[in-house]
């Protein structure tokens, strides 16, 4: 019992880190120009396509085609900022709502169009395999993807804290236009704020492939767990992201395991509820 | 050096600015007056390029800038200091200071120059130096008010355009940043288009000022004949309440 408790916050914990990856992006750009993107799990999605097809085409395993994959992704942050993001910029948040709901629309018609709606998994990885401690086993793609979400992180942390560009950034979500007033160019620093965001997805959903299922409704689920990762941890603080992905994970995988498997996701969006209603600004948002 | 010639600037349907005209010369400081609403913030916005005007021309230099991208202004040596500070307050006084260089440090040499920009800074105001490490947030209004100005003189500009420094300061702070404003304009030649609800300081600092109500420029003139004008009194200095009183 008690080995199996253990297994459980394992992997709580293990998923968590891979949760704060994803939310990261999420909370980035809705702290640079308060804009949520709603199409953020079908990045995910079309992240895991594209590690697939590098495996299926070219032979490539998933966990090598990564930094392909990133600068892929990295890319389209950019492309869909300039070509649907940067015309509504200052348009009334319904607008704003329509526009990245479209493209979550988009992205899932699409993928279900080029590639059906059948589950696709890649079967043998350079990752396959478990680790044993104890009572406890570890799944090495698991591990290596809380690994590479943990460097991640940590890589955009430094970057955010410790370079002038990071600094831009955050000078520019901090006060765009006492920014603009230092000659920092926020139209820029807003594309920059696209493509690390959704290049975090990239990280994330190359790191996934190894051990998850690929279809065109993968982001759905992952979507909406990105959402309560970044109400709890407030939206546009990146270290609460970090903070809310554990949290969210270990939630996750406990009540998975004290109460019943069909009731994870309730409790999650419970935790969703409860920080809308007594917490609103997050764990360690700006009011 | 700056010619502001009949511009026109909109905030959406709000005509702000009619026909504004204006000028400044090196080395001097011109005091821009008037009341909440008269259109003294949208003005250095209009230079700064975050409100460009829709008709009209500001020349800098006998360069037209008035379609250039506020950056692209900064880098010709025009830096604001807005209104209410806007320090980055999450940001350390020193991240401050840097990102106040930002366009400096890109080029070669940049960041070595910065550094030496930074220590003239240090030395108009020594507070900042000690506090450097903490962040913006947790200093007073008036250290605030000091790292604003520090902050827009790492991009060693030509022109400061200044919003309000002594917004809800203490009358000694007050003081001290005026003194090193008019230091600035002495001794490094730095001119400086001031925006002052404090007409009084404003007016003993500037060698010349422009009164501006609802958008217009209703006067301009020398500092001290505008402290004499009858009407500048009246409605910015409060003297001559009794005669209005009488009347």
């Amino acid at each position: 019992m008690e080995g199996v408790f253990i297994q459980t916050l394992v992997s709580g914990l293990l998923i968590g880190f891979l949760y704060a990856l994803i939310a990261v992006g999420l909370t980035m750009i809705f702290g640079m120009m308060e804009i949520v993107n709603f199409a953020h799990g079908d990045y995910l999605m079309i992240a895991m396509y594209f590690s697939y097809w590098f495996f299926v085409l070219f032979g490539m395993d998933p966990l090598y085609s990564l930094p392909a994959v990133t600068l892929l992704l990295f890319g389209l942050g950019i492309l869909t900022y300039y070509l649907l993001i940067k015309p509504i910029i200052n348009a009334p948040m319904l607008s704003q709502i329509f526009v990245t709901f479209g493209v979550l629309i988009f992205l899932r018609g699409l993928a279900t169009f080029l590639w059906k709606v059948d589950y696709r998994m890649i079967p043998q990885t350079v990752l396959s395999g478990n680790i044993q401690l104890g009572d406890v086993y570890i799944g090495i793609p698991q591990l290596t993807a809380a690994a590479g979400a943990i460097i991640c992180n940590g890589l955009l942390l430094w970057f955010l804290k410790k370079t002038r560009l990071g600094m831009a950034l955050e000078a520019v979500s901090e006060d765009k236009e006492a920014a603009r007033l230092m000659g920092i160019n926020s139209d820029r620093m807003f594309a920059l704020a696209w493509g690390i965001g959704i290049a975090t997805v990239g990280v994330a959903g190359a790191l996934l492939t190894s051990f998850y299922y690929v279809f065109p409704e993968v982001g759905a689920n992952f979507g909406v767990i990105t959402f309560v990762v970044v109400a709890l941890g407030g939206f546009g603080s990146v270290t609460g992201a970090f903070a809310a992905g554990i949290i969210v994970g270990l939630v996750e995988v406990l009540s998975g395991f004290l109460i019943g498997p069909q009731f994870k996701f309730m409790f999650v969006l419970f935790l969703y509820l409860a920080v809308v209603l007594i917490r609103p600004q997050g764990l360690l948002g700006k009011k | 050096m700056l010619t502001i010639k009949n511009i026109n600037t909109y905030y959406g349907q709000v005509h702000a600015l009619k026909n504004v005209s204006l000028h400044l010369q090196e080395g001097e400081i011109v005091t821009l007056i008037g009341a909440n609403g008269a259109g003294k913030t949208t003005l250095l916005n209009s230079i700064s390029g975050i409100v460009p005007p829709k008709s009209g021309q500001i020349l800098f230099s006998g360069e037209p800038i008035h379609e250039l991208p506020p950056h692209g202004i900064v880098e010709r040596g025009i830096s604001q200091v807005p209104e209410g500070r806007q320090v980055f307050k999450p940001l350390s006084v020193e991240d401050n200071l840097e990102l106040g260089a930002y366009l400096r440090c890109r080029k070669r040499d940049g960041k070595k120059e910065a550094k030496e920009t930074m220590t003239m800074v240090f030395d108009l105001f020594p507070i900042l130096m000690e506090r450097r490490k903490q962040l913006a947030g947790t200093l007073s209004g008036g250290e605030q008010q000091m790292l604003a100005i520090g902050r827009a003189l790492m991009a060693k500009p030509k022109i400061m355009l200044l919003d309000e420094p002594s917004m809800g300061l203490a009358p000694l702070v007050v003081q001290e940043i005026f003194r090193v404003i008019e230091n600035l304009a002495r001794e490094k030649k730095t001119t400086v288009l001031l925006v002052e609800q404090n007409a009084r300081v404003a007016l003993k600092t500037a060698s010349r000022g422009y009164v501006l109500e609802t958008g217009k420029v209703i006067l301009d003139g020398d500092a001290a004949d505008l402290m004499e004008n009858r009407d500048v009194q009246r409605a910015y200095l409060g003297r001559d309440k009794k005669e209005i009183w009488e009347r």
